[in-house]
């Protein structure tokens, strides 16, 4: 054991990165609220002020998670994921509607959103769950247990509706991938997505020829040892066409117009350019509108407090799901590359923090912290800046929201915690 | 290969991302985009729009100022709102509905709160509009008329549409626009153009200054005076004695194809059509569809030119050379057409070309008109050769004036015959009443006042318009309006026309209307009317027309009167015409009882008549 305490045994490197990225987003999030009244920035009225008051309450979470004992989130892992689903399924009862969605507890002070807390729970059960002396990953029904606990609470998070955190739990499945599950299965889920988009923008028929086509390609480039596996190929074919067939079928009946809409914006759909701008400016008008005031940033941004766009509230949720948009006007390129380059580097460090875990489940915990963090990142980012159709989840240490900061805050730092202890494992 | 797969996607995002925002902040984006940036706001600088002046240089279109309140509900302070609705002469409740109007709009931006204030209302306003936080007054322009009459000539502006603004990026939402007239024809000189000023706003959308030192600003542009041709002494005298008639009365200059009066009657006051009660008078305009005050007869209405007509036929048989001024034909009070017989009211007898002509003899034209298709092989190429000479007039046809708006008219060919009846279907007699000017052929005031003026000129025109120069010093007007347009009829065949239109004041229908020292060319016309009212056809008053040039030697205005209802020719078209040459060449009127009489009587009770829903006589004798 080194001799040094907790506070020099802990990743200071991730600890900066983190307190830089929170650091911008109060700033972004100031500059977005901040309306001509001017008042105190500890102003808790104001939407600034609350947030910096979120900050100081993550604060004393990191506070608590440092010095609670590394062994207790192992140990009370089930504990934490049983209540968070206990307390998923409570909001059916008790639930507290905002903006169409059931998702919330009232506090009174504060409005708790169980579907935050319950992925710090799972990502903290699944690693229990895989790090078990007697589960074997390659064991078809370990396979499934693994996946029930990804996907239960994704069920009960969906009918609030909330898609979008349903979508997160299903980045857990990196965990999975990085402790054997095998990598063909990322593949498959990948060529049903490819599948899924083509078919969209080309149709059945022209999905077929390609597959056809593919076929003759294969049996023309092969070399004459290998044999092709043809009832395999036969069948990956013919379910291909199925699920192809199926899509518009789903596309048309089972989605709504809402739904069909984004589709439409994101792969180009819809033909007629009228409707198109149509949908642009009613739907898409969040993306318009982010994209433009980004666009409008250029390469030094218009300067703290000087963006235009910014301050004629041009950009819906733009404290929340479209903070990025600020970054991108008023810091233009600089800040925006900045923010990218900051963010892939806590991601790659905390790989690099997870590979060197001795015990098991602090890796594999590391892991579902790295997954949870990434996809947010990946779909918000993606949509702010018009890469992926509308899908409201934060961007992690960014956007506006107590239930947010504080639990990414401990998602992370429980992780800091079980870091700092690991040469204590090692003995 | 598991270890990496997380590490790869992480950088294959980030590229991704960076890829991206490089396209949308490097490569989309460009530093001028002010257009739609919404922190830079245009400050416009209107100029003042430009005087109108009539043919001596005398005021007709001025500008006054108007004062409208304004407010920015935000910066309102408590106030005392029965004292401020007294300044105002509005009531409480409208003001609570103003204010709250002005606030839904928006709190921050100002709002028209009473629009238009009288000059006197201004005054007592001034004084104590600094008791009133969160109101001003802002000084606009409006237009303002020196005359009561000529409104269809000078037109109306009034604010842009959702069209005009897709149509022309110049225009702003609130800016105003010539809507017809003049004001429409002449937009762009009498508007100037507009300056604009870029100002920076910061956060709190405070002024912070210019943009970029104002390298984009401009100057406005001053909008140029025009002066126009119309004499505006005449034009209002006409209007006068058009009370209570309908109608459409065009007089031009010959000798320059300069349009000294445009009158439509009934007309309006164009004064009604600004300020506070616009919106009020428009619609009360628009919407008298039965007489029509806003449609302007003397460019637009086209219908038959009656006996007129007959001295273009003649001139063509002249030209064609099938009859010359002493070739006779009788007249059986009437002419027959196959069987039928078409009536006359020339009196009979055998008829020259003068007498034809003075005693509008219908039989005589009948005649002339079917030895000018007799000359050729078959009624289509007779068709085609009257047509050429018709439109060597200017009818059928748009004239090509600087007027908004104008009817072609028509003169019927073959095209318009084959497809009413059936290629060879028809043959002379269908067509035989375009002799005397009934049947198909069809004109505007504007066109036969200047085929009169192509007759006084002996074999040309110019082109009639409105323009005699743009700004303060002489400038060119386009040359189109100066350069001569020949007829088809030679020159020498003219003066026996004249004659015949000249001895129309002497002896023939017209010497009821004759002037102390002036000799007149002219014609009557008397055209024979149907219209359909709740889908009954019925026939109403003959239409009165009259044709005119003067003086017979040397002419100064040629002119055509058409006045719907007004019975035979010299009825009213006669008088009124002879009332505006004498009023333009002499410049007062000697014949104060013929005047008298034009001013008093009215038309009104011929109008009323289809609408009485009770059966009616029509070409009553008495006046």
């Amino acid at each position: 054991m080194s001799g040094k305490g907790l506070f020099g045994r802990i990743d200071w490197l991730t600890v900066f990165l983190y307190a830089f990225l929170v650091f911008i987003g109060w700033i972004n999030i100031y500059s977005t609220t901040l309306s001509d009244q001017n008042a105190s920035i500890f102003d808790f009225s104001t939407l600034y002020g609350k947030q910096l008051f979120f900050i100081g309450l993550a604060f004393a979470g990191i506070i608590l998670v440092l010095f609670i004992e590394t062994s207790f989130f192992e140990r009370f892992a089930s504990v934490f994921y049983i209540a968070s689903l206990v307390l998923l399924l409570g909001l059916f009862l008790f639930g507290k509607t905002i903006a169409g969605a059931t998702s919330w507890y009232d506090l009174g002070f504060f409005n708790l959103q169980p579907s935050e807390l319950a992925k710090v729970a799972t990502a903290l059960a699944l690693a229990k769950y895989l790090s078990d002396i007697q589960t074997d990953i390659k064991n078809r029904k370990h396979q499934l247990y693994a996946l029930i606990i990804i996907l239960l609470p994704a069920l009960l998070i969906l009918p609030q509706p909330d898609p979008g955190s349903s979508l997160i739990y299903f980045s857990l499945f990196f965990v999975l991938f990085r402790e054997g599950f095998p990598i063909y299965y990322l593949g498959i889920l990948l060529f049903i997505v490819v599948l899924f988009a083509t078919t969209l923008m080309f149709g059945t028929v022209w999905i077929a020829i390609g597959l056809g086509v593919l076929t003759v390609l294969i049996f023309t480039f092969k070399r004459k040892s290998t044999k092709v596996p043809l009832l395999p190929l036969g069948i990956t074919i013919t379910l291909s066409i199925l699920f192809s067939l199926s899509v518009g079928f789903v596309y048309e009946n089972v989605f709504e117009q809402r739904h069909r809409d984004r589709f439409a914006l994101w792969l180009s759909l819809e033909k007629d350019e009228k409707k198109l701008e149509g949908i642009r400016k009613t739907i898409g008008y969040n993306t318009y509108q982010s994209e433009k005031a980004i666009e409008s940033g250029g390469f030094f941004g218009k300067g703290f407090l000087e963006g235009t766009r910014t301050k004629g509230d041009f950009v819906p949720e733009q404290h929340t799901d479209y903070i990025f948009s600020s970054v991108g006007e008023e810091w233009g390129f600089m800040g925006t590359f900045t923010v990218i380059l900051l963010f892939s580097f806590l991601f790659l460090r905390l790989i690099f923090i997870a590979e060197r875990q001795k015990n098991d489940f602090s890796r594999m915990y590391g892991y579902g912290v790295i997954s949870i963090l990434l996809i947010h990142y990946f779909v918000n980012i993606g949509m702010v800046i018009g890469l992926l159709p509308t899908i409201g989840v934060p961007l992690p240490f960014f956007s506006y929201g107590g239930s947010g900061l504080i639990f990414f805050t401990m998602l992370l730092f429980i992780f800091l915690k079980l870091d700092s202890n690991r040469l204590k494992d090692g003995i | 290969m598991k270890k990496l797969l997380l590490s790869s996607i992480i950088v294959i995002i980030g590229f991704t991302f960076i890829g991206r925002l490089s396209y949308l902040q490097l490569f989309r984006f460009s530093p001028d985009q002010i257009l739609d940036d919404p922190a830079i706001k245009k400050i416009y600088d209107y100029p003042e729009r430009g005087y109108v002046y009539d043919r001596h240089g005398e005021l007709m279109v001025g500008n006054q100022p108007a004062y409208d309140v304004m407010v920015i509900p935000r910066d309102v302070k408590p106030l005392d709102t029965l004292e401020f609705c007294q300044l105002l002469s509005i009531d409480k409740t409208s003001f609570i509905n103003k204010m709250a109007r002005a606030r839904r709009y928006s709190p921050r931006l100002p709002s028209v709160l009473v629009p238009q204030l009288s000059k006197e209302d201004y005054a007592r306003l001034q004084e104590k509009m600094r008791h009133y936080t969160g109101f001003y007054i802002q000084k606009r322009s409006l237009r303002y008329y020196t005359t009561n009459s000529a409104a269809n000539v000078l037109g109306y502006i009034s604010e842009v549409n959702e069209r005009d603004l897709q149509n022309n990026p110049y225009y702003v939402a609130g800016e105003l626009k010539g809507r017809t007239g003049i004001e429409k024809q002449y937009e762009e000189v009498l508007r100037g153009r507009k300056g604009v000023l870029h100002i920076q706003k910061d956060r709190f959308n405070r002024d912070i200054g210019p943009y970029k030192n104002g390298k984009l600003d401009t100057l406005p542009e001053q909008g140029k005076e025009i002066h126009i041709t119309i004499d505006k002494k005449l034009q209002e005298y006409g209007e006068k004695l058009m009370h209570g008639k309908r109608g459409g009365i065009v007089a031009i200059d010959p000798k320059s194809g300069e349009i000294l009066a445009m009158i439509s009657g009934p007309t309006y006051d164009p004064a009604l059509l600004v300020g506070r009660d616009r919106s009020k008078n428009y619609s009360k305009l628009h919407y008298d569809t039965i007489s029509k005050p806003t449609w302007d007869r003397s460019i637009l209405a086209q219908p038959s030119p009656g006996s007129p007509f007959k001295t273009l036929n003649a001139l063509v048989a002249l030209q064609e050379g099938v009859i010359d001024p002493s070739t006779k034909f009788r007249c059986y009070n009437g002419f027959y057409v196959g069987n039928t017989k078409r009536g006359c009211h020339c009196g009979g007898g055998v008829r020259d070309m003068n007498s034809g002509i003075y005693q509008s003899c219908n039989a005589y034209f009948a005649g002339t008109f079917r030895k000018i298709y007799g000359k050729y092989p078959t009624t289509d190429e007779g068709m085609d050769a009257w047509e050429k000479h018709m439109k060597s007039f200017g009818l059928g046809q748009y004239l090509g004036t600087d007027l908004p708006t104008g009817s072609p008219g028509r003169i019927p060919n073959r095209a318009y015959y084959d497809r009413a009846y059936g290629d060879n279907r028809w043959a002379s007699s269908f067509i035989i009443s375009n002799s005397i000017g009934q049947g198909e052929v069809a004109a505007t005031p504007l066109q036969l006042a200047n085929m009169t003026a192509a007759i006084a000129n002996r074999g040309y025109f110019y082109t009639p318009h409105i323009i005699k120069r743009i700004g303060r010093n002489t400038g060119a007007i386009d040359p189109k309006y100066t350069e001569p347009r020949y007829t088809t009829i030679d020159r020498e065949h003219f003066e026996p026309v004249i004659e015949g239109m000249a001895n129309v004041y002497k002896y023939g229908t017209g010497r009821w209307v004759q002037i102390p020292e002036i000799n007149i060319a002219g014609k009557t016309g008397t055209v024979e009317n149907f219209v359909r009212v709740n889908g009954e056809r019925m026939q109403l008053t003959d239409h009165s027309v009259f044709v005119a040039f003067a003086p017979v030697e040397n002419p100064k205005i040629a002119l055509a009167v058409y006045i719907e209802n007004g019975y035979y020719g010299s009825r009213y078209a006669g008088h009124i015409a002879s009332l505006l040459i004498e009023k333009y060449i002499k410049g007062e009127i000697t014949r104060k009882d013929l005047e008298k009489r034009m001013l008093e009587k009215t038309l009104e009770h011929e109008y009323a008549k289809p609408y009485s829903g009770e059966p009616f006589k029509i070409n009553e004798y008495v006046w």
